[in-house]
């Protein structure tokens, strides 16, 4: 589809995977790991991407004009576990045309 | 031992709401959960959040739906054994069931209806070396705050950033000898209120507030005698009793995982066909810890598949006895505490 973009997300296997990922449902990071099942059923967004448990952490691989976070998701990387400098909470990241060839890797789970 | 003819794990909002069902049905319903209160993941991770596919509630807090779910089953009178953990299950020669938590509570249930959301609450630890060690038998890591007596007069660590760790800092403030909270931010993401009062007593000298800084070590051979905490890249040492680290909750499946149920995707197969039952006779699983095809993990399903697992304990205690759905419009409730609601009837008038 033309709203579709490429992102590559290496899974805790330290899989990559290049995955489809569509800019016309509101979609973020989190859900889109989760629909393709990249990570174990339960063990990512866990509050349901409300920035309050930092189970979606990923490290953003390449450089890319991502939205700045904001205060609830700086607040939940202070308390996170294996904290990067380019760490962002994948459901804090909505999908949009801009994010095409985004590569990400999902932090360690904590 | 407590008895109860259902034992409901989990006290979510399917879990509350499997009470009402119960009771409707005349059966009596006891819950385990291993947070202290009631509410799981709505009143634990999120409850000043608004929730808006409750049918009837254009938009409801999430911890107000708690208290109107506690409301509406308090006419049932279900038991409570809260901050405590099913551990081990038994199942006996007439079908019924012993679950014994790990604090020893025994429990004796006729059915066993699993609510356990994304599953037990564990709190998140922090990585640091031989923590496993102070975490066992009061040696001086503790992750919840269960009786705030144990802390009088001694010297308490606490580390977070969230509302607990501020809360559990202003309120031990008044019980320890001495509150040092260490958080690895100056800024604080808890309610307002509670950082200005932490300020205040920090001001006061009631709290000795460490940040940007982070517990990185303990001494002590036998139990915590110290922590050690960076900050801003030095290294310093604090006399304490306990550490408290408070850096919320994370799911896992916990001991139910061992109990010879069916798992798959880290949940419960359960046979959604007909009414919920997992691969053990007399043990449902029903709402977010149980998958089928199809499976949609959202409160309003929680509460179809608990009213539906309801009815399926009602045949099985009651084997061959005809049951008529009743809707309470037209029965009202009858709650074990003797109280009857019903609709006003109407009035009779002749017409001349």
């Amino acid at each position: 589809m033309a709203n579709d973009v490429t992102i590559t997300i290496t899974d805790r296997e330290g899989i990559s995977h290049e995955v489809q990922a569509p800019t016309d449902m509101n979609m973020n990071i989190m859900e889109l790991v989760r629909a393709y099942e990249l990570a174990p059923e339960g063990t990512i967004g866990i509050c349901g991407g409300m920035a309050m448990c930092a189970s979606c952490q990923c490290y953003v691989l390449n450089d890319f004009p991502l939205p700045e976070k904001s205060d609830d998701e700086q607040a939940m990387l202070w308390e996170a576990f294996n904290v990067k400098e380019n760490s962002r909470l994948g459901c804090q990241i909505h999908i949009t045309e801009d994010l095409d060839g985004l590569e990400i890797e999902l932090a360690p789970e904590a | 031992m407590i008895e109860t003819d259902i034992l409901i794990i989990g006290a979510g909002p399917t879990g509350l709401f499997a009470v009402f069902e119960a009771g409707l049905l005349k059966l009596k319903c006891h819950i385990i959960d291993a947070l202290p209160q009631p509410g799981g993941q709505l009143a634990e991770l999120y409850p000043k959040k608004p929730i808006y596919d409750i049918p009837g509630y254009p938009e409801v807090l999430a911890g107000d739906l708690v208290t109107n779910l506690m409301e509406q089953i308090k006419q049932f009178q279900p038991g409570f054994t809260l901050g405590e953990t099913a551990e081990t299950i038994e199942k006996l020669e007439d079908g019924s069931f012993i679950v014994t938590t790990n604090e020893g509570t025994k429990h004796l249930a006729k059915a066993i209806a699993i609510a356990g959301g994304l599953g037990t609450f564990e709190p998140r630890k922090p990585i640091l070396k031989d923590i496993e060690f102070y975490e066992k038998e009061d040696r001086g890591v503790d992750y919840f705050v269960k009786d705030p007596e144990k802390y009088r007069g001694k010297n308490i660590v606490i580390s977070g950033g969230g509302d607990s760790a501020l809360d559990w800092s202003i309120f031990l403030s008044d019980v320890a000898a001495s509150v040092t909270l260490v958080h690895r931010r100056n800024e604080f993401r808890g309610a307002l209120d509670s950082v200005e009062k932490v300020q205040e007593l920090k001001s006061a000298g009631k709290i000795k507030l460490i940040t940007p800084g982070e517990v990185i070590g303990f001494k002590g051979s036998e139990r915590i005698e110290s922590v050690d905490i960076e900050v801003n890249g030095a290294r310093m040492n604090v006399v304490t009793d306990y550490f408290i680290p408070l850096f919320g909750l994370t799911p896992k499946l916990g001991p139910i995982a061992n109990w010879g149920l069916e798992i798959e995707k880290n949940a419960i197969k359960v046979n959604n066909a007909l009414d919920y039952q997992t691969n053990i006779e007399g043990i449902y699983a029903i709402g977010d810890v149980n998958i089928y095809p199809g499976k949609l993990k959202l409160i309003l399903c929680g509460f179809h598949e608990a009213t539906l697992m309801c009815q399926s304990v009602y045949q099985r205690l009651n084997p061959g006895k005809k049951y008529v759905l009743k809707y309470t419009t037209v029965s009202g409730v009858d709650g074990f505490d003797g109280t009857r609601k019903e609709a006003e009837k109407a009035v009779v008038k002749s017409i001349e």
